[in-house]
């Protein structure tokens, strides 16, 4: 891990120790086991709103079924978990043991086909990021070869976001249903449920976010990632640069697919369970939500943005159920209209010069180089 | 090497290029030639299809019927990021430059290295880039703002830039869509002479409406009205042509 200066500015270097300061530190040490996890559950949708920095904020390309690719990986993840909770000697009550419960209820007598690899953990994982990765591959290409884009590609997202919880929900037999993949219990033997597995999976999954966080501030400071805003902007003056536009569209909406993906998966072990709720076109809109008021340009922002609207949605839900829906459609409202840039965007334009002009003026007082203690912990950084 | 009389291929041969949009022919039958180093000016009054043409070569839109050679290859199969690669560039009417990024960046996007996905990945800011960006900001007088978001320009800086990300990429064929208009006075001189410099050693398409800068810097005016050439040659010959006259300089 190289954190040079080159790799990150001051303000993005602030950033990145702020997030580090508040996600290891400060939050494992003043919550409590059940609203740690569900920290860790509110990461699982960091995870999709970094990956649409990059193919919405930097390429220009709004993608509202974020939810398939989140579902997919979060399916795959669920589908080992599943088979490995439903062991011969846990399911001897049912009709026929060794498959999934919902399996049985729905008069399956024998594990299908797709599902028998599901048993290794090492395809496990590399399915979490292909099945996504080569199913964004499919739609990008079918839709980006063919210059579709703008709002009929947020469409077709939609609907294939829709067509995907029809289809899970449809084939019970095989998905679980509505209700979606439960109990799941262990992991290569190691239960994922007690508080300490808790702890360490909340460990390991910000171990991953950062990790990602990383891939996509290296993308964004290669050439490629120059190339997404210029294509923003510009797309025909990238296209007739030698540049074949439909390609690095795709790229992106691989990219944001497998970091979905990621999360997805970490939400299956997280949660414990994962259910077609989550892959829908209301999942969907919410994500691109919490990508919006994080800042769609800041990847530290959508990371604040998607812990930040949900802890409100806990908060404001717990007291007020039904107002949430419409708190949250205010929300992006307010964002796009007042704060198009989101929280990172009133970070850098309102509380960064001002922390600038302090740090300035102490500087011209005392001589001493800056000090980075001055800035407040858990502040949104660009 | 030429064996025998074999005359000088053409660096583009059009030929019988139809285009119709819904039954309107906004380019009917069109043939021409442009030769190696040749500067050739296409002008024609609003809606003759002169930006059509160039839409045509650059693969923007795509020929009902026709062909379109550079230097052997028949451009209208390929698709536009190919087209550049054999070495046609184009620059649009409105400056269009990435104004989210610096004078820097712009350039660099249109070096012609790491033009792939991966490529574009794994691409380095070495110095032989650095110094062909500075050279070439040099020559479009954009050497001190460097480091300037292009948002920040102004409209005649935004032509240069565009004219700089052509540059770069060093095309054989030049095509330029009214590389002056909007420009003050003394802008439009600069960018005489900044043109002059450029066309050396390439060939260039020009559309233009200023009629003392077509007489500047062009060998060859070809006369467009409604999708069809009516009037060819040296500038002398276009001039007097009575046909051209009727229709557009006589305006």
């Amino acid at each position: 891990m190289i954190i040079t200066s080159r790799f990150f500015n001051r303000s993005e270097l602030i950033g990145f120790v702020a997030l580090a300061l508040v996600l290891v530190v400060i939050l494992p040490l003043s919550l409590d086991v059940f609203r740690l996890n569900l920290v860790a559950k509110y990461l699982t949708y960091a995870f999709v709103a970094i990956g649409l920095v990059l193919c919405w904020g930097y390429g220009g390309i709004l993608s509202l079924g974020q939810g398939v690719f989140f579902g997919l990986g979060g399916y795959c993840m669920a589908m080992f978990l599943k088979l490995e909770a439903s062991s011969v000697e846990n399911t001897k009550i049912q009709s026929t043991p060794g498959i999934p419960d919902f399996m049985d209820w729905n008069q399956i007598t024998a594990l299908p086909l797709f599902w028998q690899p599901f048993h290794s953990l090492t395809f496990t994982v590399l399915a979490i990021i292909l099945v996504p990765g080569l199913f964004a591959l499919i739609i990008g290409t079918a839709m980006f070869k063919r210059r579709v884009g703008g709002t009929y590609f947020a469409i077709i997202t939609q609907a294939v976001a829709a067509i995907l919880t029809i289809l899970i929900v449809g084939q019970q037999g095989y998905t679980g249903g509505i209700n979606g993949m439960t109990d799941l219990r262990t992991l290569k033997g190691w239960d994922i449920r007690p508080d300490h597995a808790k702890i360490i999976l909340y460990f390991f999954e910000v171990f991953l976010l950062f990790g990602c966080i990383l891939i996509a501030q290296f993308i964004r400071l290669t050439k490629l990632g120059r190339i997404l805003v210029a294509m923003r902007e510009q797309e025909d003056r990238v296209r007739f640069s030698g540049y074949s536009v439909a390609n690095f569209k795709i790229f992106a909406f691989c990219m944001a697919a497998i970091f979905a993906a990621i999360g997805g998966a970490m939400f299956a072990l997280n949660v414990g369970f994962m259910s077609p709720s989550f892959v829908g076109i209301v999942p969907s809109i919410e994500m691109v939500i919490y990508t919006a008021v994080g800042g769609r340009m800041s990847i530290f922002g959508a990371v604040w943005g998607a812990l930040l609207v949900n802890f409100a949605k806990t908060g404001l839900s717990e007291s007020f159920p039904q107002l949430w829906l419409f708190g949250l459609g205010a929300l992006f409202i307010a964002v796009v209209l007042a704060f198009p840039n989101g929280l990172s965007g009133i970070w850098a334009d309102y509380v960064q010069p001002r922390i600038d002009r302090l740090l300035a003026s102490r500087k011209s007082k005392s001589g001493s180089p800056w000090a980075g203690n001055s800035v407040a912990d858990g502040a949104p950084a660009e | 090497m030429l064996i025998g009389h074999q005359p000088k291929p053409f660096l583009l041969a059009v030929e019988a290029l139809t285009v119709s949009f819904d039954g309107f022919k906004a380019v009917n039958n069109l043939s021409f030639y442009v030769e190696e180093n040749e500067i050739r000016v296409i002008i024609g009054p609003n809606g003759a299809g002169k930006t059509t043409v160039l839409d045509l070569i650059c693969g923007k839109t795509k020929a009902t019927s026709g062909s379109i050679q550079f230097r052997g290859k028949e451009l209208t199969k390929l698709k536009e990021n190919q087209i550049v690669q054999t070495g046609v560039g184009r620059k649009f009417q409105t400056p269009s430059v990435f104004e989210d990024l610096t004078v820097f960046e712009n350039l660099e996007i249109s070096y012609p290295r790491g033009r792939t996905v991966f490529g574009s990945l794994a691409f380095q800011r070495d110095d032989a880039v650095k110094q062909r960006v500075e050279e070439v900001a040099e020559m479009i007088f954009l050497k001190d703002r460097l480091d300037t978001y292009a948002d920040q320009l102004s409209h005649g800086q935004k032509q240069w830039l565009e004219i700089g990300m052509l540059l770069i990429q060093d095309p054989e064929l030049l095509m330029l869509d009214e590389p002056v208009a909007g420009m003050s006075v003394s802008e439009r001189a600069k960018t005489a002479e900044l043109l002059n410099r450029i066309i050396k050693d390439r060939s260039v398409l020009v559309i233009e409406h200023d009629m003392k800068f077509v007489e500047d810097i062009a060998h060859k005016v070809t006369v467009l009205h409604q999708g069809q050439i009516i009037s060819e040659g040296t500038m002398e010959k276009v001039k007097n042509d009575p046909k051209v006259i009727e229709v557009y300089l006589g305006h």
